[in-house]
């Protein structure tokens, strides 16, 4: 059972008051709030102070509230992560992570913060963003690093930068780490969130590529628009067939199990355990879960 | 008793006797084969102010079909300035950014009083410290029409910039070099004023028909070297918005249209400018292909985005008083069910019904609104004067569901208020307000209330929605006035709503 959606994760620039200050209004599954790439060396302090700050004033609301602190071999890593962890964040998403080594060592600062912050042990979960050839080879043992991990994700622009290619409308320099992220995610029992897509003007492109990842079986999509959000809903959204569906085998299984039967069958096919799933799934995602 | 006329009849005395064809026309003359028409085309605007019998006291009226682009209302009132005129009443449809060297003239005592639906830029500012001796009059734009029909305000001489027009004087606004689409505005002046100058800049062969301003109306004709400047007439206007925001609230206002029930089969409506509001056609545009229904007609301010949807004929008619960019302008020439219609057919609240009053729905944008539905589309949050009246006031009375729509903070200041600087529109006639922080309906409409409800939308108290804005900005120190009073806000019926009293610096 998947505890909940993260079919958007939009980045926020986390040095943007007019942002920052109201970025779940969009309706995303999650926000990132970015003290990375989208900060300017002279800007880390105020950025970490700003996120800070609408973090412990602000309500939210609903959505996972996400950061992205700068990495581990940057000065500014350390203060991140204990000031987002103080503040309340949920999911720390690790950004140019290449081995399991880094997510042990987010883990070592994640729980040190959670002492000296006072909250529970194990409240703050983890992501990496996979940005690099080794970090995708590296995919299932990144994703089985730590029990706070919840998803991996695909970072496509330096990563092509290190294949030394560019992004094409296809795609197809994404393929295979695509698939491999994928696959290492749903081994490892997490899920797979695909990279951004930098055209923001481009919605048929945007579009065209929201409906490959799906297909290829990612859970979502980082977005850098919050005008991106309605695709990806709307792609991600169930045929109303498919809810109908949906509910038919959920009342089925519930039906079985009630016998005390693990199978059952409806409209002469069998329903079994991955089926089940995949209704429940279906469900979630037309929001009756 | 009879006495005779000059052909010798005999006509009962107390009746006007005959006198010759043309003795009570001072301009013609007998017939000759050599003799040419009387000619209504002057050399200069000085001699056509001459010619109109403008004098100092007098009022004289201007159009803002020109918007940012206008020429002719500073270059026609430097020449009554050159003649020596003063104390003159300026009475045009809106004033914007490019009138301020009509400060000086305010100085100077040229211009005593001003009756317009907007103020912007320089010229703004100066009348919100005090500029004019004599408050300034804000008015809607129905409610210009109104004065006009009415007679409460008369303008002596019209100068009425027009993209083209005849020697007779037909014009019209969607052909020439600086067509503006609609004159809407422009066709009540021509109705009422005492004289009327066409300045023009697209001297056409007769007959230039069909006309917005026949040549009934028009006494005399001054060919300028332009009217407007095509680049700024229609600019920035009807851009369509990419911020998320104003995406964001456009969709919530179609979802809260479809609720309330009123995208349905021959429904109408308005949007007005703004981004959100320009924004809502796009999305009304899918609602409607959705639904399977088309609008019977749209109102007000025609866009590119209405056109398209009159074009492929989701949309039955416009009624287009103001076209809000060149697109409109051209499909005013061409499509025949886009009508060209006046201030007062628009908006007048004094005549027998007017389109305003059949709207189903109308979009709208706010500077701030207050927890009583009241809103201020005229001064900024420092007391400022930096936007026009228009016809929000009249749609807003009008239309069976108005929407409101804002942000819920500019920067550090927030729309949504316990209290407006200045009150345009009231509260009675606002029925939801749409923000991005949440959708407010007016406690005056349960029935509105309960069909939103029904259909599924979430919505906040604006009692909630000041506290949420207030929380984020920080309570504002109130704006800091004296008592000396610079504008009055007249509603469209005449009244008085509001004053706009002078900044304390």
């Amino acid at each position: 059972m998947i505890a909940r959606l993260r079919r958007t994760m939009l980045f926020v620039p986390g040095n943007n008051p007019a942002m920052v200050k109201d970025a779940h209004i969009y309706g995303s599954d999650s926000i990132i709030f970015d003290l990375e790439d989208s900060v300017s060396p002279g800007e880390k302090d105020a950025a970490r102070l700003l996120v800070r700050c609408s973090l412990e004033a602000l309500d939210y609301g609903r959505t996972e509230r996400v950061v992205r602190p700068n990495a581990l071999d940057t000065p500014w890593a350390v203060a991140d992560i204990q000031a987002m962890v103080a503040a309340g964040i949920d999911v720390v998403r690790l950004p140019k992570t290449e081995t399991p080594g880094d997510i042990r060592q987010l883990e070592e600062l994640v729980a040190e913060a959670e002492r000296t912050s006072g909250r529970p042990a194990g409240s703050v979960r983890l992501m990496a963003a996979l940005e690099s050839p080794l970090a995708v080879i590296n995919a299932y043992e990144i994703a089985k690093a730590s029990p706070r991990m919840v998803a991996i994700a695909l970072s496509a622009e330096d990563y092509v930068t290190c294949l030394k290619t560019t992004r094409s409308r296809e795609g197809v320099e994404l393929a295979e780490a695509r698939g491999r992220i994928v696959i290492a995610a749903k081994a490892a029992g997490l899920m797979a969130i695909d990279t951004v897509f930098s055209d923001v003007a481009d919605e048929e492109g945007f579009a065209r590529e929201v409906a490959l990842v799906k297909q290829m079986g990612f859970d979502g999509k980082s977005v850098i628009n919050p005008n991106q959000i309605p695709v990806v809903h709307a792609a991600y959204l169930p045929r109303k067939e498919e809810v109908l569906k949906a509910r038919r085998i959920l009342q089925a299984a519930e039906e079985a199990e009630a016998r005390g039967s693990g199978v059952t069958s409806l409209d002469g096919k069998m329903i079994d355990k991955p089926i089940v799933e995949r209704a429940r799934r279906v469900l979630e995602l037309a929001g009756e879960a | 008793m009879m006495r005779k006329n000059l052909l010798r009849r005999e006509i009962p005395e107390g009746m006007r006797p005959f006198e010759g064809a043309w003795s009570r026309d001072p301009g013609a003359s007998r017939k000759l084969l050599s003799a040419g028409r009387p000619s209504k085309l002057l050399g200069s605007i000085e001699e056509a102010i001459r010619k109109s019998g403008l004098e100092s006291g007098m009022t004289v009226s201007f159009h803002h079909h020109f918007r940012e682009g206008d020429i002719v209302v500073n270059l026609v009132m430097e020449a009554v300035a050159r003649l020596g005129l003063r104390d003159l009443t300026l009475a045009s449809s809106s004033l914007t950014n490019v009138h301020a060297p009509l400060k000086d003239l305010c100085a100077r005592g040229v211009i005593r009083r001003i009756y317009t639906s907007g103020l912007r830029g320089d010229l703004a500012e100066a009348v919100s410290r005090g500029l004019m001796d004599v408050p300034v009059v804000i008015h809607s734009h129905g409610g210009r029409a109104r004065a006009l029909l009415e007679g409460s305000l008369k303008p002596d001489v019209a100068f009425l910039g027009v993209p083209s027009c005849d020697r007779a004087g037909n014009a019209r606004g969607w052909t020439g070099k600086s067509a503006c689409g609609s004159l809407g505005y422009a066709m009540v002046d021509a109705r009422v004023a005492r004289s009327v100058v066409l300045l023009t800049d697209g001297l056409e062969e007769y007959p230039a028909v069909p006309a917005s301003i026949g040549q009934d109306l028009v006494d005399w004709i001054v060919p300028v070297e332009a009217v407007g400047d095509p680049k700024r007439i229609s600019a920035g206007a009807t851009r369509m918005t990419r911020d998320p925001r104003e995406l964001l609230i456009a969709r919530r206002v179609v979802d809260a249209m479809e609720a309330a029930g009123v995208i349905r089969e021959g429904f109408s409506f308005q949007t007005g400018s703004g981004g959100s509001s320009l924004a809502a056609v796009r999305f009304l545009r899918d609602r409607m292909l959705d639904l399977g229904v088309r609008a019977s007609f749209a109102l007000g301010g025609i866009t590119s985005q209405t056109v398209k949807m009159h074009e492929e004929g989701l949309v039955g008619a416009l009624f287009d008083v103001q076209s809000f960019d060149m697109e409109a302008g051209r499909s005013l020439g061409v499509n025949a069910n886009h009508f060209e219609v006046d201030a007062s057919f628009y908006a007048n609240p004094g005549v027998r019904g007017s389109a305003v009053n059949l709207l189903d729905a109308v979009v709208l944008s706010a500077l701030e609104v207050d927890t009583d539905f009241n809103v201020n589309v005229i001064t900024g949050s420092d007391g400022v004067i930096r936007g026009a009246s228009g016809g929000h006031c009249d749609t807003a009375a009008g239309s069976a569901l108005t929407i409101v729509v804002a942000p819920l903070t500019r920067g550090r200041t927030a729309s949504i208020v316990p209290s407006v600087d200045t009150i345009v529109t009231p509260g009675e006639t606002v029925d939801l307000v749409v923000t991005d922080r949440g959708t407010a309906v007016n406690p005056r409409r349960p029935d509105l209330r309960e069909a939103l409800v029904k259909g599924g939308l979430a919505l906040v108290d604006i009692e909630e929605l000041a506290a949420l804005a207030e929380r984020i900005t920080g309570r504002p120190d109130p704006v800091a006035h004296t008592d000396r009073i610079v504008g009055i806000v007249e509603y469209r019926d005449g009244t008085v709503i509001d004053v706009i009293r002078q900044i304390r610096e």
